[in-house]
């Protein structure tokens, strides 16, 4: 009898193991095929200097990450993914932050309102691009208009070296600020009326209960959309590439960007799969440490 | 929900900033669909860019339809159809085994399927570039269903595998009394079950999909396998100044998601907080 069952257990331990080894095959093949061995694979590239359509490489050791050393420009593109993940978290964040609380306060009534506020999260950031490319135009579009109220002579704020980042940080606010709102909401959503009532029957005005009871609630869901933020404000590539390709003079020139160039433009197989490499090293340690940081925070 | 009856001073405030950001939201897809009904002239003579159309000027959209539009849109509705089907069908099978079976390193493996949504698409560019060469798949839409599939996993299996979990197990374990196998019970009772989730995750992925530029530029060459994205940025480059014809692209590139978005509303807005949830 004690055999028995314990040969059935095994049966069915068997039986488990594979049925858990067949149903995980086709993740593993494509999360290996094009991810792990992808990453590995990056780094490998790093020590080549490769056109990627010659039959011969030639490996140069860690000549390609001497050179990243020493590329200002490489540093200029992280000074501008920093000063985009600046951006998310004071302009992004606040503003759907305040969006969230509106359409939850507006739900009831102004149904329509979540939907106009989602609108620009339907659009690829390729038709994106081009459409606000057109709308930054000095003469025939938006921000030409608006200018003309206050000066005589209008300018491309996209071509200017100086207002070019500023313009695109626009953009990008206008298109992700609908994600972090939606996210928000979600979070209020989930907190549960009476909680409210409760306070308002408490005699809680309606700002005391916002920022001591719903914020509180609501801050696991804040420091996920901050992870979020600057992780995502570290990979911009495609709104950039659009609108202006890195220019004016490099001014909007990102490290996504600038290893695009590198890889696919100038044929730099080798250095592009450092800049990737490179990213990956510095997105993953500052979404590690972010990470850590803020459940320390929690244990304190 | 009983809230404050009579408005108050915060609340207009809250009303006008609704009433602003509802502009700023609506403002350029209006730029858009309007210009898109202009004639290539009209735009440079009207006294400002906020004028109507003088008429429902449609050749633009007659233009673009009888040229190479329709490729583009078969290709993306094919990269989309056939990348959720297997991404879906991957992540229901992987979930399933996250969420009901019994086995050492099930957290383990988990965790790392989880991990790599941490990673940076760019940093698989090149190395899935040169993979796709090497395996003949340059320039053909299915070279782009590996990687579309392969980056949306992570959150789909981390999405389902919750949704899963959700599921009672009480109705499995009468199948099992019943004698049905795992993959039955899995078919049967929990793959069913799941299709609430499933659609949302259909729907956050196939935004996703639709969208995804920098994999299909890198990717595929040609108009024979190019998707909508790229259809922008080359009519961009064929017409360049001749606004009207470009905002008529932008114009029927989103139409398929403008139109699922009014269908699908309540589920869109449902899918992408569920895809928000993903941290």
């Amino acid at each position: 009898m004690e055999v028995k069952r314990q040969s059935l257990e095994s049966v069915r331990r068997r039986s488990t193991a594979i049925v858990a080894t067949l149903f995980l095959l086709p993740v593993a093949f494509f999360l290996i095929v094009y991810i792990f061995r992808s990453v590995i694979y990056t780094f490998k590239l790093s020590t080549l200097d490769w056109n990627g359509v010659s039959q011969s490489s030639i490996n140069i050791g860690l000549g390609n990450w001497k050179t990243l050393i020493h590329d200002a420009t490489f540093f200029t593109t992280i000074k501008n993914n920093i000063i985009m993940v600046i951006a998310c978290l004071v302009i992004q964040m606040p503003i759907a932050l305040v969006l969230a609380y509106l359409l939850d306060w507006a739900n009831s009534r102004f149904k329509f309102l979540k939907s106009v506020y989602f609108l620009p999260l339907l659009m690829s950031s390729v038709a994106l691009g081009f459409l606000f490319k057109q709308l930054f135009d000095s003469n025939y579009g938006l921000a030409g208009a608006l200018m003309k109220i206050f000066t005589d002579s209008p300018f491309n704020l996209l071509a200017n070296e100086k207002t070019a980042i500023w313009a695109v940080i626009g953009v990008i606010s206008w298109q992700f600020i609908p994600f972090y709102m939606i996210y928000y909401f979600a979070g209020l959503t989930s907190i549960s009326p009476e909680l409210f009532e409760a306070a308002v029957i408490d005699g809680a005005k309606h700002h005391q209960y916002i920022f001591r009871i719903s914020l509180p609630i609501l801050s696991d869901t804040i420091k996920a959309a901050t992870i979020m933020c600057i992780v995502g404000s570290l990979k911009y590539f495609d709104l950039i590439y659009v609108m202006t390709e890195g220019g004016p003079s490099g001014t909007t020139e990102l490290m996504a960007t600038y290893m695009y160039k590198n890889a696919f433009t100038q044929m730099k197989m080798g250095y592009g799969s450092t800049i990737a490499a490179a990213m990956f090293i510095i997105i993953t340690t500052i979404s590690l440490f972010t990470f850590k940081m803020m459940n320390m925070k929690e244990e304190n | 929900m009983a809230r404050k009856k009579k408005f108050s001073f915060a609340a207009i405030v809250a009303i006008i900033f609704a009433v602003i950001w509802m502009l700023v939201a609506t403002f350029p897809f209006l730029f858009m669909a309007f210009t898109s009904f202009k004639q290539r002239n009209e735009l440079f003579q009207s006294p400002t860019i906020f004028s109507l159309p003088k008429s429902l000027y449609l050749d633009n959209y007659k233009e673009i339809l009888t040229g190479n539009f329709l490729i583009y849109f078969r290709n993306s509705v094919l990269v989309c159809a056939i990348g959720l089907i297997l991404l879906l069908a991957a992540s229901a099978m992987a979930s399933y085994v996250f969420s009901r079976l019994k086995f050492k390193i099930n957290k383990i493996v988990f965790a790392i399927v989880i991990a790599c949504m941490a990673i940076p698409i760019h940093a698989t560019l090149i190395p899935v570039f040169l993979l796709t060469k090497e395996v003949q798949l340059y320039d053909n839409i299915i070279g782009l269903l590996g990687p579309y599939i392969a980056f949306n996993i992570p959150v789909s299996v981390f999405i389902l595998t919750g949704f899963m979990k959700g599921i009672p197990v009480e109705l499995e374990q009468a199948a099992d009394v019943d004698g049905a196998g795992k993959v039955r019970t899995f078919l049967e009772i929990i793959l069913p079950l799941s299709m609430p989730g499933l659609a949302t995750l259909a729907i956050y992925n196939g935004i996703n999909m639709w969208n995804e530029f920098v994999y299909a530029f890198v990717l595929t060459s040609s108009v024979k396998s190019r998707t909508l994205p790229l259809a922008i940025w080359e009519y961009q480059g064929q017409y360049g100044i001749d606004i009207p014809m470009v905002m008529t692209i932008l114009t029927l590139s989103a139409l398929p998601m403008i139109i699922a978005f009014v269908v699908f509303q309540e589920k869109l807005i449902k899918g992408m907080m569920a895809g928000a949830v993903k941290g």
